[in-house]
């Protein structure tokens, strides 16, 4: 061995060593380093052990249907799909421990109004409420079951549900003409809306009725259903709640 | 002559064995590296593999109660201050001129429109949250490795190594992530990664009143995820950027960016 060594130059067998020494200290502080930080699989792995391990605050909607037969009721009404955190919070610690841990039970206007409050920037049809002018002060609870929520009684006026509708039309020229003028609305359509709905006017000819040369109606624009508008039907171009005078 | 080609015949034997036991070292190396690989193989029940995670949100049926903002900072301890959100709500209102007015409407829907009603043409309200890429820019940068890309497609952070220099922070083209105040590393949206591993819902999709959230498996057929992709017109936020965003939304507003 040590003729063999001896057979090259010093100078190599020094660059050999310092080499050597290089290669052995990283081996050495490589293998004293933990795992984790050098394999990527297992970094990862523990991240996501250590993710998954965080505790669950919201018991999901499955859980409280085993105790609460209120859960049932709530299956037929509006708030069907709601699911009960949604207005009682977060309830884990209650499922684990029902006596002790109550979760909350909102009374008051201001929770109702998160969701209820008129805002323009919310989806049409869904229900809102004006809460400085809807009977204020008092709680939604007193009219509304929160578990099966529904007017406490039937609309009287279509105003009651369409009040945009309603308000554009009383400055229009057909401020003194009823819905039910255009609209056939069944008695059904009061209690559920969605399911019944009323009626509108399909054709051109609906509009002729009082619009045309030859009718009787007095006072109203007259037109020619044959020129005017050709293939367009008539509330294409005029707003029939607001029409335009010209 | 011939004690030189003796010892030249010794060297080559010499340099045969040296290499072919540096070759068995490394053989050997290279086995037992395998072997430990294996013993560090994953024991629990859940199979990442079998899992693909998004989400879909329906911003026509988005009423901005904020319902799942305040959700979302109790699950997952999320400072209470109205500057960090791992999902948050943007009020858009679209005026009349064409203007185009963007506000965070702050937790429990505080922030009401400042636009007086009759100047809007449009306003309606996009639900945010990190978009879980399949290209994620914020992996990319991330100079020590902290932040990845799990095999069910969730991007999740590593607290204990991340070194908070924000490089992510300014990576994300949607604004997801931001640093935590205590920990001062950064924080984002993990899809709840401990409630779905359990088969819950997100935080967020849970209390959501009017199932303006979808969330589900992208590998399941059955998923309401996979059937609400087949059933809408679907839209990803900035998809000129190449993130492959994983939320997806529909009837969004061309003004949404």
């Amino acid at each position: 061995m040590k003729q063999f060594i001896s057979r090259y130059p010093d100078a190599l067998i020094r660059v050999l060593v310092v080499f050597g020494l290089v290669i052995g200290g990283v081996l050495i502080i490589r293998s004293l380093l933990p795992p984790h930080l050098k394999n990527t699989a297992i970094h990862i792995q523990m991240t996501v052990d250590s993710e998954k391990v965080k505790p669950v605050k919201y018991a999901g909607s499955s859980v409280c249907g085993d105790c609460h037969e209120e859960a049932n009721i709530k299956k037929g009404g509006y708030h069907k799909n709601l699911s009960c955190e949604t207005c009682h919070g977060p309830a884990q610690a209650h499922a684990e421990n029902p006596d002790e841990k109550k979760p909350q039970a909102p009374r008051k206007r201001e929770f109702c109004e998160h969701c209820h409050t008129y805002d323009h920037s919310r989806p049409t049809g869904f229900p809102q409420i004006n809460p400085v002018a809807h009977n204020p002060l008092k709680p939604c609870i007193l009219c509304h079951n929160p578990h099966d929520p529904k007017p406490p009684m039937t609309p009287g006026e279509c105003s009651a549900c369409h009040a945009e509708i309603a308000r554009t039309k009383a400055v229009s020229p057909h401020v003194l003409l009823e819905c039910t003028t255009c609209h056939i609305t069944p008695e059904n359509h009061k209690i559920t809306p969605r399911v019944v709905k009323a009626s509108i006017p399909s054709e051109r000819e609906f509009c002729g009725k009082c619009h045309t040369k030859e009718s009787q109606v007095k006072e109203t624009p007259k037109i020619d259903l044959a020129t005017h508008g050709e293939k367009y039907l008539c509330w294409q171009c005029h707003y029939p709640h607001m029409p335009e005078l010209e | 002559m011939s004690l030189s080609t003796h010892a030249g015949a010794g060297v080559i034997m010499e340099r045969r064995k040296f290499v072919s036991k540096l070759f068995t070292v490394l053989a050997s190396f290279t086995v037992l590296k395998g072997f430990f690989k294996k013993a560090h193989a994953t024991p629990t029940g859940y199979d990442t593999s079998q899992h693909y995670y998004g989400m879909g949100i329906q911003v026509d049926k988005c009423i901005g109660c904020g319902m799942c903002v305040e959700a979302c900072k109790i699950e997952n301890d999320v400072p209470k201050e109205p500057f960090f959100y791992r999902t948050w709500v943007e009020r858009y209102v679209i005026e009349m001129d064409g203007n185009v007015i963007v506000q965070n409407i702050n937790g429990y829907a505080e922030g009401r429109s400042l636009v007086k009603e009759k100047d809007v043409l449009r306003s309606f309200f996009v639900p945010k949250l990190c978009n879980q890429c399949d290209n994620p820019p914020c992996v990319q940068v991330c100079p020590v490795g902290a932040t990845f890309k799990t095999e069910d497609g969730v991007i999740l952070v590593d607290g204990n190594r991340c070194i908070g220099c924000r490089y992510c922070v300014q990576a994300c083209p949607y604004g997801a992530r931001f640093i935590h105040p205590e920990t001062q590393t950064a924080q984002k949206c993990t899809f709840c990664y401990h409630r779905i591993t359990k088969g819950l819902l997100p935080a967020c999709v849970e209390v959501c009143p009017t199932q303006a959230r979808i969330f589900g498996d992208l590998k399941s057929k059955a998923s309401p995820l996979t059937r609400f992709k087949r059933m809408n017109k679907i839209h990803v936020l900035k998809p000129a950027l190449n993130t492959e965003p994983k939320v997806y939304y529909s009837d969004l507003d061309g003004e949404v960016r």
